[in-house]
């Protein structure tokens, strides 16, 4: 008797409960869905060649986002460049020399935690060790700015892809007579290579729409300018200016920036998808 | 050149000696060279952490030493006479996390379930790639839609009718009390909910696809109904996973700078309703550095940012335990 009316109620529950978890799923992306739609909507509409080919305008005018979009892309080149190297030699000594080792512990951990630190810390960092030294912002202090996020995430990925080569694959090379830095380079390296690769493409997107670190590094610059020693603007500043301005033109501007970035940063995270599915074939 | 050195029976067997060892000291050398190069960049990583937190520190000494402890316990803020006290900004910050914890948390795992439990398989992958897409998007996104679309949003719908239903309930009304303004606490902490749902959601999936499909199996094998499944397999056996993903989701909501600032108003005070405008560390930190005239104005915001940065430190660092627990248990 007991048995059937909790068998009722566990029904009952069970319903419930999957009920809920359902509503969450419809929720939730309910409301990521309705942002994205919003954005294109917005986006699209001010898209015009005049984005791409004219600079950011005064207040009240017309223009594009051309000194922007240039700046994103220097300081965002310049920041994989220097960051890339240094994450993948780390990662190659965790991987590889020092897999088990107390300093490769101690950084993995160390990189986990630098890996989702707030970006804003990071922009205050480089502007006490780069801005004030150099007396003025700068566009390089921008791009150490991002090359310290670029790092943990070529880090992680590095290491994580050299530990997925097969060992049979070093000590056949290892047996033929080459010294381990051939048996990195040249064998683990190419084994890893897409992992890798994906790991620099998702680092590209991750800097690509970073805001908080360039604010008092790069700061903002009004004019088309590819000075590396002088402020630079970038979309992600020139998004939060414009869209906190009272001016309808630079309000609009800002919808096609966000845009733009959008689709920057999702183009990249499904290539870094299908390179990584390329290799696991 | 290697194989040339291996094979010593040909001429000149003395040149070949002194050809062979000076291959191999070259490839000893480019071993050691190879090997330091990678270690150094390694240690370049502990080195950006401590330069982090010496930088910080080093900032912001002159506001901690005029504030002393009084620093994180005074609520003002005032630049003109050069008093500064970092409570507001804390406040805010905690407030707004808690909120978007408080949302995030159940939805995101219960769309986790459902992906790893309930969802038809051919939804499932074009699903949980949608949510891991969105866990890459900058958070400058959320902020802009915050302020031109959600904000108004609010301040026509939910916050008048906030206001109108705790209104004349003891407590409740002053956690409510209008005006709505849109902007503000409770809107901030709502763009954040959005803004980390994808990122708990996605790390929560994979967590509760580490539990061996025996386990499962076997609880249905008994009669257990699916939520009986979740609660007393999956849920036990993921807890420790589940929870360092929540933290780490903690960990972004406390420190995310854009999606904030553009709603929450910026202002510092602390007010009892959420529906006022206030301040979190890192929006006061972006609003007002580059506009700092002074050096113990520019010191206190770095103190700000060292608070923060050790807020989160705490918080990842515990979050990042859990989740090495959960490896080793698995790899039992």
């Amino acid at each position: 008797m007991t048995a059937r009316v909790s068998f009722a109620g566990r029904k009952r529950s069970n319903g419930v409960m999957m009920g809920l978890c359902m509503a969450a799923a419809v929720f939730g992306l309910t409301w990521l869905v309705i942002i994205l739609g919003t954005l294109l909507w917005e986006g699209f509409s001010g898209l015009s060649t005049a984005v791409f080919t004219e600079n950011t305008p005064p207040p009240g005018s017309a223009g594009g986002l051309l000194n922007a979009i240039v700046g994103s892309l220097i300081m965002t080149g310049l920041g994989v460049v220097i960051g890339t190297p240094i994450g993948i030699l780390a990662g190659t000594y965790m991987a590889e020399y020092g897999r088990h080792s107390r300093l490769s512990t101690v950084v993995r951990f160390i990189n986990d935690i630098l890996l989702s630190a707030p970006s804003i810390v990071v922009g205050l960092f480089i502007y006490e060790v780069m801005v004030i030294q150099m007396g003025h912002f700068s566009a390089i202090a921008g791009s150490v700015a991002l090359a310290v996020i670029v790092i943990p995430v070529v880090v992680r990925t590095t290491e994580d892809m050299l530990l997925l080569v097969p060992n049979p694959l070093r000590e056949a090379a290892s047996a033929l007579g080459m010294p381990r830095h051939f048996v990195i380079r040249r064998i683990a390296y190419r084994a890893a290579r897409a992992g890798m690769i994906t790991g620099v493409l998702l680092a590209i997107a991750r800097v690509s729409g970073e805001t908080a670190p360039l604010l008092f590094t790069a700061l903002n610059n009004q004019f088309a300018s590819t000075n590396l020693n002088g402020p630079m603007a970038s979309l992600p500043v020139v998004i939060f200016q414009f869209a906190l301005s009272p001016y309808a033109d630079w309000q609009k501007l800002a919808w096609t920036g966000a845009l733009i970035i959008t689709l920057a940063v999702l183009t990249l995270s499904i290539l870094a998808r299908v390179v990584a599915a390329r290799t696991q074939k | 050149m290697a194989d040339v050195a291996l094979n010593p029976s040909t001429a000149e067997p003395a040149a070949k000696a002194v050809d062979r060892a000076s291959v191999l000291r070259g490839f000893r050398l480019g071993d050691l060279a190879f090997f330091n190069l990678t270690r150094g960049a390694a240690l370049l990583v502990l080195v950006l952490l401590g330069g982090v937190i010496v930088a910080l520190i080093a900032g912001a000494l002159p506001a901690l030493q005029t504030f002393g402890f009084g620093f994180v316990t005074s609520q003002s803020w005032n630049p003109v006479t050069e008093k500064f006290g970092a409570l507001a900004p804390i406040y805010g910050t905690l407030v707004t996390s808690l909120i978007a914890m408080l949302i995030a948390v159940p939805v995101g795992l219960g769309i986790a379930i459902f992906l790893t439990e309930l969802c038809p398989p051919v939804l499932r992958r074009p699903i949980g790639i949608a949510v891991e897409l969105l866990a890459g998007i900058p958070s400058i996104i959320y902020g802009i839609w915050g302020l031109f679309v959600f904000a108004p949003f609010l301040q026509q719908t939910l916050q008048p009718f906030l206001i109108s239903v705790f209104g004349n309930i003891p407590i409740l009304s002053s956690v409510f009390a209008g005006p709505p303004y849109g902007i503000g606490v409770l809107t901030a902490g709502l763009i954040l909910a959005i803004m980390v749902l994808p990122f708990i959601t996605s790390i929560s999936r994979d967590v509760f696809e580490t539990v061996p499909p025996v386990l499962k199996e076997a609880a249905y094998g008994v009669g257990c109904t699916t939520w009986e499944v979740v609660r007393n397999v999956v849920i036990p056996y993921t807890r420790v996973g589940v929870i360092g993903g929540v933290m780490l989701g903690l960990g972004r909501a406390l420190g995310e700078t854009m999606a904030v600032t553009f709603v929450i108003g910026n202002a510092h005070k602390i007010s009892a309703s959420i529906l006022q405008p206030g301040t979190t560390i890192s929006a006061t930190i972006a609003n007002e550095f580059t506009e700092a005239v002074g050096d113990l104005y520019t010191s206190s915001l770095i103190a700000l940012g060292l608070l923060l940065f050790v807020i989160t430190f705490v918080v990842l660092a515990f979050a990042r335990l859990m989740l090495l627990r959960l490896e080793k248990q698995q790899g039992k």
